[in-house]
């Protein structure tokens, strides 16, 4: 298959605006005649919809929260970045474009990129304009903060709740544009699969969450913005319902899935404190700055940290990483802590037979800048930590260990984020595109409102008015198979009748991939996660027990729909994590490291975006390949000693 | 004028007609008051007042006419809200609790509709006279009042001065809620001036309560007696 | 730990509801409210029978899709914290909890003690927005904010939509989470020309949808997860005032 990711020639710095010029226009008065269904009511999906709409397209949304205002964007805590250098401190589209290819770990394309680095500013000024409520200076301008471990403060944000006053943004914009007719809101509606017709995305079958009615919907277009797929773990910090469905439907159909592997693993979450855990809290990175990260330097140690001395600790990332020390980058603090753990060092309650926790701890802080001065950069983050763990962070060290919390990868798209599949557009952190294999802080928020108000009305304007698509209803005969599918799949889930709960199901897959495909993984883990995979599907199939009805409202059948995609979609993951044989940015290959134990890239081999194709359940997919070219910067090593 | 009439009937409308109507009738009760509390100077004085009100009926007139008006407003505003209100809620907790809410505002259509009928019994009382016949009944040479010698007869009975007390009692918790209220209302709301305009509200209340209750009191323990020789 | 729970059950949202008793042991202090439910459910499930629907997502307080009113207090005992926040540590063994949906003529039952809130999402419509549309923005510091006034848009869009301030209300009306709309938009500089417009169309879309009476308790404030002041109400009494005495 051949895979052209559409990126315009000429140099870096022109390519987004030759092309903007280059791309076909639609005439305003024509663009109420097309149809666009916009799946998901994150950043990405919201500012999508909104945008569309405002441009004078005929917008249908979907969302299964009860109000697009609860998609799980809306719990980013720290920050967006654009390239604005209002601090002077020498940022710019440049120095933003460099830090994030650098900090993906060379594994994204230069030119998507650059454009994201380039809308940054944009994003920034719409945002303001639309009354987000951004942290201010005396003098009434936006303040910054650094982040992430970058060298210039580029980092917007609104206290810790910056994905929710960014989201309620969208969401009011959104709103607009439902209140002026020109978008239809469809909430507690989830797709459950893609409808292509001659090759081309037509339209999407949903289920009503209220009263189970499938329902079919034709557009011209079809935009996916459903989030990431991390809770294929079980426990992770996305929210309850995020799910990897609607990818994995348009998969299915034919949407070539990339880079499967990339998951971020946060470090700085609250420990599972027992088996019955269904979800992690993420704390804010910031914590590292004045928090000292340590384990007992024994195994087994299970003194209370204030009775083990300051020479029996060791701070791990202080003696491995001297010169970044506590604020070594998202993977390489979550595996250190993985590391020590593993080494029977952990703190904390035993879990599943094992201490997974280590300790961050404020005591020298406190002594060094006063119990009040700490209390004003962490209250909310120590008061968020007490009120689940029950433990007083200023008396007591806190415990932390990392959760998965992103996924870099996603369904393919060109560089117009487009899929493969023509009409099927891909946006925020459902594509693939812009984080290679690991991102940075605070720009997640950037490529989710980037894809959304700056790239995606721009590009699918160009889709509509270069494809001459026949008119299609719901009518079409390829909507009444799809439905009769969806619903016999609904009826499958029912009619098993074992014993077994869906999360049971969830959790067992979620232990295996957390094991074998979590922070590191190794050829055999591999090799026995996809073994394993298909054995438990098969007993999700065969055992799986799901009351209710399906026309009713019925929680656990929406979670068995999903849990049964996660089970088909993890061996991809698994498969994809064992044909790359290297280690870069959050895929971590043991095998595959430095004398040091730092991730070793395979530049000559796997400078490429690994992209999948679907062969059916249980068959092997089809691996091809985009080779990724870099023009402008030079590939190095990434080092944090 | 029809946006008069959507803005009144409006929920922040309503609030605002609750408010205005609610600080006429605190105007009124405390003017009522300063003329109850004339009875300290002696006779003279309050029947003097009396008079003084009976001799300008084009005034007492107008004046019962608006504050008559005011009031319809204030009572059927408040039942057409506290309907409205019950709607808003059809199906009632089985656990209830209250957190913040006061007494004194979960009760003011209580205390409220509660006042009405002693208004009304109020009114029968003393000034229709048709209650305590021998008590209030025209006792002067022209036929007027002798209002001083209405008060303390009246009041020397306990059952009246308890009835008063009780009723008065009743317009303090009212007011207890109202007075705070209506700056909340009105959106005069300040953080350095709001908790003093609160305190102010409840201190008026309680004075209101002392200032009308000081007059049965001062008849129950006998600072207040009809003059010697007197009927 | 052990625990007696009365929890609304109601299959429908127009079928008759009722509290039913479960005795559930076994629950670790450690848990989440809502995961104690999980537990529940998983028993439910296991014995056939059909689990308690209930609504969360986030499960980490800002989403605002969790629901419950422990006993009589929505989002439970804990100040300042969603259900979803609550620990069972803040409970005793043996307890008698009882649970039910948010309660108000706006908020109809879906199932349980889930509850259909697209009532909040048509008081948006009606005017919680600056109309900019996309690209027509100018420059981010063109239009200073001061940092108190920030602060306090903030404070007041800090609001996370789940409505239990309307489940709190004595009146079941809607007014702090209308007035933390109207007051985030209202104070900024970017929101200021459409504040009039703003106040009046969206305290009519709360009437229309049935909302109570404001009458000035406060109980929606004690509950508010994210301790929104009830000052905002009054700023919002003001406004209204204004726009419809005032403006054209």
């Amino acid at each position: 298959m051949k895979l052209d990711s559409k990126i315009p020639g000429g140099p870096l710095e022109t390519k987004w605006e030759r092309h903007r010029f280059e791309m076909k226009l639609i005439n305003p008065a024509n663009k109420r005649k097309h149809r666009i269904l916009v799946v998901g009511s994150g950043l990405a999906g919201a500012s999508a919809a909104a945008t569309l709409a405002e441009l004078g397209y005929e917008v249908d949304c979907f969302c299964f929260q009860d109000s697009p205002r609860r998609a799980h964007s809306i719990a980013a805590q720290g920050g967006i970045n654009a390239a604005k250098n209002y601090q002077n401190d020498g940022d710019s589209v440049w120095r933003l474009f460099y830090d994030t290819v650098k900090g993906g770990d060379f594994r994204s394309r230069e030119a998507n990129v650059y454009r994201l680095a380039e809308v940054s500013n944009n994003i920034i000024d719409q945002c303001a304009a639309m009354g987000v409520p951004f942290a201010r200076e005396y003098g009434g301008t936006l303040a910054n903060r650094s982040f992430g471990g970058a060298q210039v403060s580029r980092t917007f944000y609104a206290r810790g709740q910056t994905g929710q006053q960014l989201l309620l943004g969208c969401y009011s914009a959104l709103m607009r544009q439902v209140a002026a007719g020109k978008v239809r809101l469809h909430v507690r509606m989830e797709m459950l699969d893609l409808v292509v017709i001659d090759g081309t995305a037509r339209g999407i079958v949903t289920r009503n969450l209220c009263d189970g009615k499938i329902e079919s919907w034709a557009g011209d277009a079809v935009v996916l913005g459903t989030g990431g797929y991390v809770n294929v773990f079980f426990l992770s910090t996305n929210a309850m319902g995020c799910n990897v469905t609607a990818a994995w439907r348009a998969h299915r159909r034919g949407a070539l899935f990339a880079n499967p592997c990339y998951t971020q693993i946060h470090p700085t979450c609250i420990p599972q404190s027992g088996e019955f855990q269904s979800k992690l809290t993420l704390m804010s990175e910031s914590l590292r700055n004045d928090g000292r990260v340590w384990v007992p330097a024994e195994a087994g140690d299970t003194r209370p940290p204030h009775r083990i001395p300051e020479e029996e600790r060791d701070y791990f990332l202080e003696r491995k990483y001297p010169s970044f020390g506590n604020l070594a980058p998202r993977d390489i603090a979550s595996r250190s802590a993985k590391e020590a753990c593993d080494a029977g060092k952990g703190v904390g309650p035993e879990v599943g037979g094992q201490r997974r926790g280590v300790y961050l701890d404020f005591a020298d802080a406190i002594a060094r800048l006063g119990r009040e001065e700490i209390a004003g950069r962490y209250g909310n983050l120590f008061q968020m930590y007490e009120r689940i763990t029950g433990e007083d962070p200023y008396s007591v060290p806190m415990r932390i260990y990392p959760a998965p919390h992103y996924s870099m990868g996603g369904l393919w798209v060109d560089y117009n984020l487009m899929s493969n599949l023509p009409g099927l557009h891909v946006i925020g952190e459902a594509n693939f595109s812009d984080h290679g294999a690991n991102r940075l802080g605070a720009s997640a928020l950037m490529q989710g409102l980037a894809d959304g108000y700056f790239v995606l009305p721009y590009t699918i304007g160009h889709f509509l008015a270069t494809h001459r698509l026949e008119p299609v209803s719901t009518d079409h005969p390829e909507f009444r198979r799809i439905e009769a599918e969806v619903s016999e799949r609904t009826r499958k889930l029912l009619a098993v009748e074992g014993t077994r709960s869906v999360d049971s199901f969830h959790m067992e897959l979620g232990t295996l991939l957390w094991n074998q495909c979590g922070m590191s993984r190794t050829k055999e883990g591999l090799e026995e996660a996809l073994t394993r995979i298909p054995a438990i599907r098969e007993e999700f199939w065969e055992n799986v027990r799901v009351p209710g009805e399906g026309e009713d409202f019925n929680q656990s059948l929406e979670k068995a729909g999903r849990v049964a995609d996660f089970l088909e979609f993890a061996e991809l993951m698994c498969l994809d994590a064992l044909e790359r044989n290297e280690s870069c940015g959050g895929h971590f290959r043991e095998e595959y490291q430095t004398e040091e134990g730092e991730a070793l890239r395979d530049d000559e081999h796997f400078c490429h975006v690994a992209v999948w194709e679907f062969r059916g359940v249980g068959e092997r997919p089809l691996r091809h390949v985009e080779e990724l070219e870099f023009e402008n910067v030079k590939l190095s090593i990434r080092s944090y000693k | 004028m029809g946006w008069v009439a959507t803005f009144f009937r409006s929920s922040i409308g309503s609030k605002f007609l609750m408010a205005l109507t609610g600080i006429l009738l605190l105007f009124f009760v405390l003017g009522h008051m300063t003329g109850n509390l004339l009875i300290f100077q002696g006779a003279e004085a309050l029947n003097a007042y009396a008079h003084w009100l009976h001799d300008h009926p084009k005034f007492l007139w107008t004046s019962r006419i608006v504050l008559l008006a005011i009031f319809v407003i204030h009572v059927t505003t408040a039942i057409r809200l506290k309907l409205e209100n019950m709607a808003a809620r059809p199906v009632s907790y089985v656990k209830g609790r209250t957190l913040k809410a006061t007494l004194a505002s979960r009760s003011m259509v209580f205390t409220g509709l509660l006042l009405l009928a002693y208004i009304l019994f109020h009114l029968l009382h003393f000034t229709l006279g048709v209650v305590q016949k021998d008590a209030t009944g025209p006792s002067g040479p022209g036929g007027e009042k002798d209002v001083y010698a209405m008060v303390v007869t009246s009041f020397g009975n306990p059952v009246y001065a308890a009835g008063y007390i009780l009723a008065i009692a009743l317009l303090w918790l009212h007011l207890w809620h109202g007075i705070a209220s209506f700056f909340q209302t009105m959106g005069w709301s300040h953080p350095r001036w709001t908790p003093l305009f609160t305190f102010l509200g409840k201190a008026l209340s309680l004075l209101i309560f002392l200032g009308y209750v000081s007059v049965p009191f001062s008849v129950l323990t006998g600072l207040l007696k009809l003059p010697a020789g007197g009927n | 730990m052990k625990l007696i729970l009365h929890i609304w059950r109601q299959p429908g949202p127009k079928a008759p509801g009722r509290m039913e008793r479960f005795d559930l042991d076994g629950i670790s202090e450690h848990m989440s409210f809502l995961e104690m439910l999980d537990l529940l459910n998983e028993k439910l499930t296991a014995e056939g029978k059909e689990p308690i629907a209930f609504d969360s997502d986030c499960r980490e307080g800002i989403c605002g899709m969790c629901s419950l009113v422990i006993n009589g207090v929505p989002h439970g005992p804990e100040k300042g914290t969603t259900v979803c926040q609550l620990h069972m540590r803040h409970f005793r063994d043996g307890q008698e909890i009882w649970i039910e949906p948010w309660r108000a003529k706006p908020f109809p039952i879906v199932k349980d003690l889930v509850v259909d809130r697209s009532s909040m999402d048509r008081v948006m419509a009606a005017g919680g927005y600056v109309s900019v549309n996309a690209g027509s923005a100018p420059d981010a510091n063109s239009v200073l904010v001061g940092k108190d006034t920030a602060e306090q848009a903030f404070e007041a869009a800090a609001c996370i939509g789940c409505g239990a301030c309307v489940a709190a209300c004595k009146n079941a009306s809607g007014m702090l989470f209308v007035a933390a709309k109207v007051s985030h938009l209202g104070l900024l500089p970017q929101g200021r020309e459409e504040r009039m417009r703003r106040v009046r169309r969206m305290v009519e879309a709360m009437d229309q949808e049935g909302f109570g009476n404001c009458t000035n308790q406060y109980e929606c404030e004690a509950t508010c997860p994210k301790e929104i002041p009830v000052a905002f109400i009054a700023r919002m009494n003001r406004d209204f005032l204004k726009a419809a005495l005032f403006s054209s």
